[in-house]
């Protein structure tokens, strides 16, 4: 019997529809071709001209680093293609060379197991506080949060009284600085930058202008100066007998400037946070910290994740720029040992800056991922 | 309410400690220069159930969000149980701890389960332990008859359920006085009646309620007095046996003939 005509003025159903399963759709590799890269003519299109470009640079590109490198070079002539007398590839050899230079910078070398353990416990605490399932997360936010820095910084600039020589920031340099600067950056820049977002709402008008200020400010000038600024202008404000050490100075620079982008990453949560969450905040008679904290702020801050860590990369990248100041970060190593009179060539930049570029793209990358998987983890019923 | 659950210790049912639950005395409020209440006068007595009604724009919403200052009054006074709310922040906090209030749009957060919507509060605000709220918890979600909902997210409930995880989420602060700003409008049909019984018990029991709503069947049913309003102003109150049957003032007519068919 069908069950309803079009005609039908009147209707009563008799008996309940089976759920049924939907129409089983074809598939396999070529209709998914069909269906998803030959769709229409631009979408073809779209593919010859993606698969062509990849066709045309990728063998190059893997030819040149992975084929016919040199991986083992004592100075520029062991990559020399005229010396050597056939073509030559990327020089990684000069990387090898290097690679303490670019991992410690100028730390002495008797001293560099102290950074190997800096970079150890670095990585245990970031990994106990980012891992979901690692137990005991409140000790992993203290250890990260407390007990690294604390012992972090005395391992790296020593402590006679202990046994650990004293090594000046000056000697710090390659990657452990680029950690360093972008590690403190980070942790610093989160929290004063939701005290400021928070300060820029406020009901109280001194908080407000001063946030303002500074965020304005901050960002209305360039990093590199900033890191001027912070080099020049900040040993004014300190004690005549104390002389900030340079790399602090950076830090503190650094640490400000994403401050006030981070300030307005999580201003634009906050205001996505409809007014029925205070006003049920404050109907049960929550303060405003207790408001903030348990409330609004994990809305908030789930909400702009992404631009959160669109500025931790940012971050990242641009701690490049402290070589302005004098101060040797990763890639200023490499770009120090490029001038290094044994390795003289005009193919080495290649080698060494397709190695940087990896290097950032990995840490980078790192970050991305891992916010798109928190993205993800944090969906999962909760919706709203 | 079994004798058993009053044995648990945060559980006192909380009492008035003055006769007049709640006094507004020549009170206006404008928004900018616009006028949105204007010389409210209104007492509401211990157990008193009072419902107000009213075209939108009248007013009806802003006047009990001032009873918990979400809304700040500029002229005459308000008294709740003896505490005159002033600018000072300690009054304000003391108010809102005894004060519930239920919103049309619910505002339960998102971000936690149904449980952690209602242990939040005590816990925090009334320093209560945590096994202490998760017990008073289940035992307001029980009476809403949802207690297996309490490890789901506010997201995944309906609305009417929602809303009455908002009602419990009030209960678990052991309010003296409970504010409801259009607690059904925002529902679908079928689940109004599912709120409204659940307001209906509260009142039952002898809660002191503040209801905004247009559900003419839950006024005659439980209202002690019947709050018209309209331009700001208080333009009549009544019984409601009196209020539906005789209107006295054009507007009240007009409005009551607009909404009853």
């Amino acid at each position: 019997m069908t069950d309803l005509m079009s005609s039908d003025i009147h209707f009563v159903r008799a008996s309940v529809l089976e759920e049924q399963r939907p129409p089983t759709r074809l598939s396999g590799p070529l209709l998914w071709m069909r269906e998803n890269l030959f769709s229409s003519w631009l979408n073809s299109l779209l593919t010859l001209v993606f698969v062509s470009g990849v066709a045309w640079v990728l063998p190059d590109l893997i030819h040149f680093t992975l084929v016919i490198p040199v991986w083992v070079a004592g100075s520029s002539k062991d990559c020399s293609a005229e010396l050597l007398g056939h073509p030559v590839g990327a020089c990684w050899g000069f990387v090898n060379a290097h690679f303490g230079y670019f991992l410690y910078g100028q730390y002495p070398d008797s001293e560099r197991w102290r950074v190997d353990i800096y970079y150890g416990l670095e990585a245990f605490g970031i990994f106990w506080i980012l891992y979901p399932k690692a137990p005991f997360k409140g000790a992993g936010l203290a250890f990260f949060f407390l007990v690294f820095p604390i012992v972090g910084f005395t391992l790296l600039s020593g402590m006679p009284s202990i046994g650990l020589r004293t090594v000046q920031t000056h000697f710090w340099g390659g990657f452990l600085v680029t950690i360093v600067i972008s590690t403190v950056g980070i942790v610093a820049s989160l929290p004063i930058g939701i005290l400021l977002a928070l300060g820029r709402r406020s009901a109280m008008p001194i908080a407000r202008l001063v946030s303002v200020i500074m965020i304005e400010f901050v960002r209305g000038v360039p990093l590199i100066t900033v890191l001027f600024m912070a080099n020049v202008m900040f040993p004014l404000f300190v004690p005549d007998g104390w002389r900030p050490d340079s790399l602090l100075r950076v830090l503190v620079g650094v640490g400000l400037f994403s401050a006030a982008y981070m300030a307005e990453a999580v201003r634009g949560g906050l205001q996505a946070i409809p007014r029925g969450q205070y006003e049920a905040a404050q109907a049960l008679g929550l303060g405003y910290w207790q408001m903030m904290i348990k409330i609004i702020l994990p809305q908030a801050l789930k909400i702009v994740i992404p631009n959160i860590v669109n500025n931790f990369i940012g971050l990242f990248k641009d701690t490049t720029l402290v070589a302005i100041v004098g101060i040797f970060d990763f890639l200023r190593t490499i770009q120090a040992s490029l001038a290094d009179p044994n390795w003289r060539s005009s193919t080495m930049p290649l080698a060494a800056y397709i190695f940087a570029a990896l290097v950032y793209f990995i840490f980078c990358y790192g970050m991305a991922s891992y916010s798109l998987a928190m993205e993800r983890r944090l969906q999962t019923g909760n919706r709203h | 309410m079994s004798s058993s659950v009053h044995a648990l210790k945060g559980m006192k049912p909380a009492t008035l400690t003055h006769e007049n639950a709640i006094e507004i005395t020549g009170m206006n409020k404008w928004y900018g220069s616009f006028h949105v209440l204007r010389d409210i006068n209104l007492t509401v007595k211990r157990g008193e159930r009072v419902v107000i009604c009213g075209p939108s724009g009248s007013g009806k919403s802003t006047l009990i969000r001032c009873i918990n200052r979400l809304e700040e009054h500029q002229k005459g006074s308000i008294i709740v149980d003896g505490t005159e709310l002033t600018a000072d922040v300690k009054k304000i906090d003391e108010i809102r701890r005894d004060v519930g209030m239920v919103f049309q749009h619910f505002n339960l957060f998102p971000h936690l389960t149904i449980l952690e919507n209602l242990t939040l509060a005590p816990i925090w605000v009334k320093k209560m332990p945590k096994k202490e709220a998760e017990e008073i918890a289940m035992h307001y979600l029980t009476r809403v008859k949802i207690p297996e909902q309490a490890s789901k997210f506010p997201g995944q409930l309906s609305g009417g359920q929602q809303q009455r995880v908002a009602i419990a989420r009030s209960l678990c602060m052991s309010p003296k006085i409970m504010l409801f700003d259009e607690p059904t409008s925002a529902l679908d049909p079928e689940m109004v009646k599912e709120v409204l019984d659940t307001m209906v018990t509260l009142a039952q029991e002898g809660m002191t309620m503040i209801c905004v709503t247009h559900e003419m069947g839950f006024a005659r049913q439980v209202a002690s007095r019947v709050i018209f309003m309209d331009q700001g102003q208080i333009v009549e109150v009544n019984t409601p046996d009196e209020f539906f049957k005789n209107p006295q003032h054009e507007r009240t007519k007009l409005f009551l003939s607009q909404i009853l068919h």
